[in-house]
């Protein structure tokens, strides 16, 4: 794969610690296709960001190369201060391998839109697995913990059920539980409401707005509702080819936007929805 | 030429007492083999190593392009000579069966790892749960749940394939039918009673395999 040399740490960059999310020139091609262009970008500690845009644009490339699921082909990731997708080696930096992964992924969670809940385990399995296998916690303490995540998902009378036997909408449930199961300081959300039944969507979202307004989480997240953009962050990114074309609080970008492909995006939202 | 009960009711415990016990014996340890080590070389063709990978994919093509009768003779025959190592033809034939169709379900076990979606890797990454440990947690309960009836057919075919071990001188049912057969000039009923008895297991067990087929819904 072809790796653009890494920019040497930027001396413009605000001083480390500010920044929970540093993208420093990132660029992410697949094959011949372009997805991120040399992006940069930052989000402060328990800031909560929203990132609109047209499909294509680059916005769950984003959340896939925090999340570690992708690497980046040019530029570097730095989170909370430390490069992330990069470590150090050979007098510089040097492309992050699997052990330096496992540990700076540790303060990261996502949630998926289709769930991928484990359909062989029951839904208290699913929550603790990790937290007993990565975490190291005890069993007990997993479950206790557990316990307290399905109650406020409003589950817990769902606890020994597998997930098949769950509706959509408790699955996500299930899969946000999950996710927070593993103290991450940055919750990823790819368009968690995108494959529910139109009647389910609007518990979930409600459960992420609680969520986003009591915990200390930084939040990243990639949706087309945009009500609940609106609702969940305070601020919006709107990209496009795999750029940012604009940035600001959500009363700007969705009551007064400043670029015309901004209008145009939200224009086609509203008239498609 | 008649049926004559007698006959066949004074051969018949024998038949199904030793004979079956071989066969049984065959079956189970041969599918025992067969899934263990077909599950070693499913794996083994996953390796992120081309030094594996090739190597094992010689291995299974070597397995399914010569005939179960000729891996039999070599090992029963050639290997005591040539290697030094001698086994009992029943230990011989249990081993052989084992690796033949260890070579199938290493296949049977790839497609059913090929069908664990992207997504249970994926959420497995974003746990950071272990390569091991998605391996043994997520994806091989699902895989191995997936291809258990295409296993269960497997079982089936190595029972079916056990009177070959009789041409390396294991006495299954049907070997053992063979010789009362000799013995007493009489083939017609031992021979049946080994038919019916291979007919009247392999029946039920396909029974049961499709029902565990539509119970996982593949």
């Amino acid at each position: 794969m072809e790796r653009e040399p890494v920019p040497a740490p930027a001396d413009a960059a605000p001083a480390a610690g500010d920044w929970m999310i540093r993208f420093d020139q990132v660029v992410k091609r697949f094959g011949d296709l372009t997805v991120l262009d040399h992006l940069d970008f930052h989000v402060r500690a328990k800031e909560r960001v929203t990132l609109i845009g047209p499909s294509g644009s680059g916005k769950t490339t984003i959340l896939r190369l925090l999340m570690t699921l992708e690497r980046v082909t040019g530029g570097l990731i730095e989170v909370d201060g430390r490069p992330f997708s990069h470590m150090p080696g050979r007098g510089g930096l040097v492309p992050a391998n699997e052990k330096h992964l496992r540990v700076a992924r540790r303060k990261i969670g996502m949630v998926f839109q289709q769930f991928n809940l484990f359909p062989n385990m029951d839904v208290m399995r699913n929550i603790t697995e990790a937290p007993v296998r990565s975490l190291g916690r005890s069993r007990e303490e997993a479950e206790t913990r557990g316990a307290e995540l399905l109650e406020m998902v409003g589950l817990a009378d769902k606890a020994h059920e597998h997930p098949a036997r769950l509706s959509g909408g408790q699955q996500q449930r299930v899969a946000i539980a999950r996710a927070l199961a593993m103290e991450p300081e940055i919750l990823l959300l790819d368009e968690v409401t995108s494959a529910l039944d139109p009647e389910l969507v609007a518990g979930v979202q409600c459960l992420l707005r609680d969520i986003a307004q009591e915990s200390q989480l930084t939040i990243l997240c990639v949706t087309h509702e945009m009500h609940f953009a609106r609702d969940i962050s305070d601020r919006v990114l709107m990209f496009d080819r795999g750029r940012i074309v604009e940035d600001g609080p959500p009363e700007q970008i969705f009551g007064e936007p400043r670029e015309q492909r901004t209008r145009d995006f939200l224009q086609a939202v509203i008239e498609a929805g | 030429m008649d049926w004559d009960w007698d006959y066949a009711l004074s051969i018949a415990p024998e038949m199904l007492t030793t004979g079956l016990k071989v066969t049984l014996q065959a079956t189970f340890a041969g599918a025992l083999v067969a899934f263990a080590l077909g599950l070693v070389l499913a794996l083994g063709l996953r390796a992120p190593w081309s030094g594996i990978r090739g190597p094992v994919r010689l291995i299974i093509e070597f397995v399914r392009s010569t005939p179960l009768v000729a891996q039999l003779f070599f090992v029963y025959y050639v290997f005591p000579s040539a290697l030094g190592i001698s086994m009992s033809a029943l230990a011989t034939g249990i081993v052989v069966l084992g690796v033949h169709y260890a070579a199938y379900t290493a296949e049977v076990y790839r497609s059913g790892i090929d069908s664990v979606p992207k997504g249970q890797w994926e959420a497995a990454v974003a746990l950071n749960l272990s390569r091991p440990r998605t391996w043994t947690s997520v994806v091989l309960p699902q895989a191995v749940r997936r291809v258990l009836p295409m296993l269960g057919n497997y079982l089936i075919a190595i029972f079916k394939e056990t009177p070959q071990l009789t041409l390396i001188t294991v006495v299954d049912i049907l070997g053992l039918g063979r010789q009362l057969g000799s013995e007493n000039f009489r083939y017609l009923e031992p021979i049946t009673i080994a038919g019916l008895f291979f007919l009247l297991v392999a029946i039920p067990a396909s029974l049961v395999v499709r029902r565990l087929e539509h119970r996982l819904g593949t």
